[in-house]
């Protein structure tokens, strides 16, 4: 069986600050993790790697940096790596995204496409989909668990108030949550052997078969016209009420907060 | 085929078990906004099966239309028969505008959809505002974890697909006995590999959440006085469906347990939402909860260091106040 | 001299880091009450193939290098003592001997589950009267046919009991001083090998530290390890490359109070600002830092050493010494800085200062070192 996980390399924005004086996000210094959604949706990955013997290939689009995630991803156990990258390939929204990947994911073999849900940066969990519509192939998305019979894969997929058991039949993707399981850990010898004697395969613009109109810039029809920080925390407001006016004035805060 | 080909605001409206979603009426709350700005109406769209009925709903709260697609294969929700669907209003009706409930289902079928529409989605959206220089539509965000908001534009291409985060847009005041302007529409399902089985579905009965996971706390602390004052907490946190975490004290004094203990030689947690109560904000404490989002204190002592990490800080009794803020929240979520 | 680290040492230090932050930093306070050996631990570091990095793949290790495992040894130690020692003394003194020493047979019986963590090690030298000096080795192997029969005992055994493999040395020829000790691989469960008093003590308790115990204790020829009256030099030459895990161990200490510390003065708020205002504070932090720093340059470049150079005793004992004397001297201060908080047991630093006490003394006080460095230089 043949599993094709695709990866980002994306900031921890849980570790992102905000500049106290500018209001503006402190980049700088931010580490880089593979996507948690993705990592888990690896992990699913090579977890059929050891009971059914599958072969685990990872890719990603992104600059040349993103190298570093594919390792990661070899470290811990996936067998190839393809990194998509290239200047024409940038600014592109999701749907340039998806339709680059697609492309790139065409030149390989899968029976399984595993995605993350969503990314910590962009937080639009569109790529998946639009990467199986792209190759035409079915997608269960807010997958929590997997597991595969004969041709087919039984999905748990999560909703709001309920799970469905879905039956889908390969090729087709799937989106991993990110509760889906503890990822594992890299080993020591398989850093080394990611770093020392596995090689990435380098996918340039000439590499795919795909239309100008379709990727980058050019192949995204949304754009940001604005983008600005969150409202920089004020200092803290005290007050003295009585218990009435107390649990009155908690709920107004609430309902400005779109927490109720 | 121009930009102006496309009219219409159009909004999919979510049902489930045959009860039409909340955001849905949210989504027609906003979509009239928008409708009456671009000088056009807003459409409901409904899927699903022996759901005919649901129309009048939806009118209730200010569709002008309602498009029905009543059919087997859309009786639960599963990718292709509902993105066939959608596609195929689309391709019908034109509209410019179509919006989506970012909902596990709304984040699934959405970008689908517009990947073959070969269009434009945005995502999460929490503010929607019409461009009154080229009636484009605004559609402004969250980005980077919550970090920065930004906003976005689909300038070129038709329909402009957002998906809209439910609780944030608002619905109209229901119109009592009001009729649907109805249109039934059905492709034709021709099952293909897209296609996929449900198997079974399983409701949630919902379980014990780790505090580290939770969205909203309602933490205790010395100031809760007793293990019994702590059903005063979980009342409030049931009404708001947070979990209960607290302060060592408390772990120490027998009231909550181990896995509850936010802090130093606890748990550092992260939520969206932290109620302070009867917390002091010893330094222990601050390590383990400041990075909160959004942190409410309820503390007799003016004096006490939490509030100097509060955004909220509400000198008083908490076991006056918290009961009314149950009733409170029962009240609004009643309501919704 | 590049003093960059290569990127398969920046991964590796983030795996362990990793590991060390969530999987030991919240059991080191209830390792350190309980004085219980941290199973739990030692089983996912097994599984992650923590106890054979260094050691070729063909014999089940990790094939990477002494500094990977130095690294590894550094960022347990960071964030509990007790499990960065667990790892040092399996690898250094019990796998390194084997491999270093060990015949194919052996290497293939012994050094396999060692590295690929099926099976826990430890080395058994010091006796009661045989500290510093090694030499004064009691406990006699005395052939008989195809046997040698052990008698005597070991004490301050680090993974004693908990240990699968033992290299432990024995006289054989008394007459003939340290050219008459031997070398033996030991398995528990031999008959005549048990286990007495397991020692309380100051820090790294949750170390599982035992007196071994050999009473007619039968063990074949063939787990001699080296030769008949090479056992000393086995000893010494396992001891240096012990020394760069204990110096790893010491300068996690260090690094760890440190950390603990800049985070702490931080926050603590005295006469309306934080103590990390007071040029006191700062000027001691800064000596802590550059001394941490030292140690960690004497460690990596001893580790190194061990697999670049044919001889690295010398750089072993330095960065043994001087990691050493900067963990005792830097959680000490750690304490300090922290005020009476710091002497309590909510915070981790005193644990950090009573664990850091025996990376001066074992495996070679640092009178020893002294000795080993002056010997070198004079």
């Amino acid at each position: 069986m043949k599993i094709v996980v695709c990866i980002k390399q994306v900031p921890d924005t849980n570790e992102v600050k905000l500049d106290p004086v500018t209001g503006t996000l402190i980049r700088d210094g931010v580490p880089s993790i593979i996507n948690p959604d993705d990592k888990a949706g690896l992990e699913a990955a090579l977890t059929l790697k050891d009971s059914i013997g599958a072969e685990v290939a990872v890719i990603t689009m992104g600059p040349p940096q993103a190298d570093a995630v594919l390792r990661e991803a070899m470290a811990m156990g996936a067998d190839t790596a393809y990194l998509v990258t290239d200047r024409a390939f940038g600014g592109a929204d999701t749907l340039a995204t998806s339709t680059t990947l697609a492309a790139a994911i065409k030149k390989l073999d899968y029976d399984l496409i595993i995605t993350g849900r969503q990314a910590i940066d962009g937080d639009t969990a569109q790529v998946g989909p639009q990467i199986a519509e792209h190759l035409n192939i079915p997608n269960v998305s807010y997958a929590e668990d997997i597991k595969v019979e004969g041709n087919s894969v039984i999905i748990k997929r999560q909703y709001e108030d309920r799970y469905h058991t879905v039956k889908v039949q390969m090729p087709c993707l799937i989106t991993a949550l990110g509760e889906m399981n503890q990822p594992r850990y890299m080993t020591p010898g398989g850093i080394f052997d990611a770093i020392r004697e596995k090689q990435v395969t380098v996918w340039n613009r000439p590499d795919l078969d795909v239309a100008d109109e379709a990727i980058g810039l050019k192949g995204s029809p949304t754009k940001v016209a604005q983008s600005f920080p969150k409202s920089v925390k004020a200092a803290g407001v005290k007050v003295t009420l009585d218990p009435e006016e107390s649990a009155d004035y908690i709920m107004e805060r609430l309902k400005e907060k779109f927490i109720i | 085929m121009s930009l102006q080909d496309f009219k219409g605001v159009f909004i999919f409206a979510q049902q489930v078990d045959c009860q039409v979603s909340g955001v849905s009426f949210e989504l027609i709350g906003k979509g009239k906004e928008l409708a009456a700005q671009l000088g056009t109406e807003v459409t409901a769209v409904i899927l699903g099966s022996g759901i005919t009925g649901l129309a009048d709903d939806l009118a209730a709260y200010g569709a002008d239309k309602v498009i029905v697609v009543d059919d087997p294969e859309l009786k639960e929700y599963t990718t292709e028969p509902y993105a066939h669907a959608v596609y195929s209003v689309i391709e019908k009706y034109k509209p410019e505008v179509f919006l989506f409930g970012a909902t596990a289902i709304g984040r699934d079928l959405a970008p689908r959809v517009s990947a073959r529409a070969k269009t434009g989605l945005t995502a999460d959206c929490t503010k929607l505002e019409v461009d009154a220089e080229n009636n484009n539509l605004r559609m402004t965000r969250p980005a980077f974890g919550g970090n920065i908001m930004a906003t976005i534009v689909c300038p070129d291409n038709r329909p402009q697909m957002a998906t809209v985060r439910p609780g944030v847009m608002q619905k109209i005041k229901k119109i009592q006995g009001a009729k649907a302007n109805v249109e039934t529409f059905n492709p034709g399902f021709t099952k293909d590999s897209k296609y996929v089985e449900v198997l079974d579905i399983i409701k949630k009965i919902s379980d014990k959440i780790d505090i580290m996971d939770a969205k909203i706390l309602v933490s205790g602390g010395r100031g809760v006085g007793s293990k019994e004052n702590f059903s005063i907490l979980q009342d409030f946190a049931d009404s708001m469906g947070a979990t209960v975490s607290s302060s060592r004290a408390s772990v120490d004094a027998g009231w909550t347990e181990k896995d509850q203990q936010v802090g130093q030689t606890g748990k550092t947690v992260r939520p969206n939402l932290y109620f302070a109560i009867g917390i002091s904000g010893a330094i222990q404490h601050l390590a383990g909860m400041e990075e909160s989002d959004l942190i409410i204190a309820i503390n007799k002592d003016a004096t006490a260091p939490i509030f100097d990490v509060a955004d909220y800080g509400i000198v008083g009794d908490f076991s006056k106040i918290v009961p009314l803020l149950t009733e409170q929240m029962k009240s609004a979520k009643a309501a919704k | 001299m590049d003093f960059t680290l290569s990127k398969e040492h920046e991964m590796a230090r983030t795996l362990f880091r990793d590991f060390a932050e969530k999987e030991v930093k919240p059991l080191a306070q209830e390792v350190d009450e309980t004085e219980q050996f941290p199973t739990g631990t030692v089983v996912k570091m097994k599984k992650l193939g923590f106890m054979g990095i260094p050691v070729p793949k063909e014999y089940g290790g990790q094939g990477c290098d002494t500094l990977t495992y130095a690294m590894c040894v550094e960022e347990l130690s960071k964030v509990c003592g007790t499990t960065g020692v667990i790892v040092s003394a399996h690898t250094s003194l019990c796998a390194e001997p084997i491999k270093k020493f060990g015949t194919d047979e052996q290497k293939q019986k012994y050094l396999i589950p060692l590295a690929n963590g099926e099976k826990l090690g430890a080395f058994g030298l010091t006796e009661p009267g045989a500290g510093t000096d090694a030499a004064g080795q009691q406990t006699k192997a005395i052939p008989d046919g195809d046997d040698y029969i052990i008698n005597g005992s070991k004490i301050f055994i680090t993974n004693g009991k908990e240990a699968d493999i033992y290299v432990i040395f024995a006289m054989t020829d008394k007459s003939k001083g340290t050219k008459g000790i031997t070398a033996f691989i030991l398995e528990k469960g031999t008959p005549g090998f048990t286990f007495g008093t397991k020692e309380k003590k100051m820090g790294i308790r949750g170390s599982s530290t035992y007196e071994l115990i050999f009473t007619d204790c039968r063990v074949p020829k063939t787990n001699m390890l080296g030769q008949e009256g090479k056992g000393f030099g086995i000893a010494m030459t396992t001891l240096d490359g012990g020394r760069i895990g204990i110096a790893a161990q010491a300068l996690g200490l260090a690094a760890g109070a440190l950390e603990s510390t800049i985070a702490y003065v931080k926050e603590r708020k005295q006469f309306g600002r934080t103590i990390a205002q007071f040029q006191n504070t700062q000027f001691q932090i800064a000596d802590m830092s550059m001394k941490v720093e030292a140690a960690r340059l004497l460690v990596y470049k001893a580790a190194i050493a061990k697999d670049t150079q044919k001889k690295f005793s010398l750089e072993a004992a330095m960065a043994k010494l001087y990691a050493s004397e900067v963990a005792m001297e830097v959680t000490t201060k750690a304490v300090q800085l922290h005020g009476g908080y710091g002497y309590t047991r909510e915070y981790d630093v005193e644990r950090m200062m009573r664990d850091a006490k025996i990376t001066e003394i074992y495996e070679g006080t640092s009178e020893v070192q002294r000795m080993v460095i002056s010997a070198a230089v004079l």
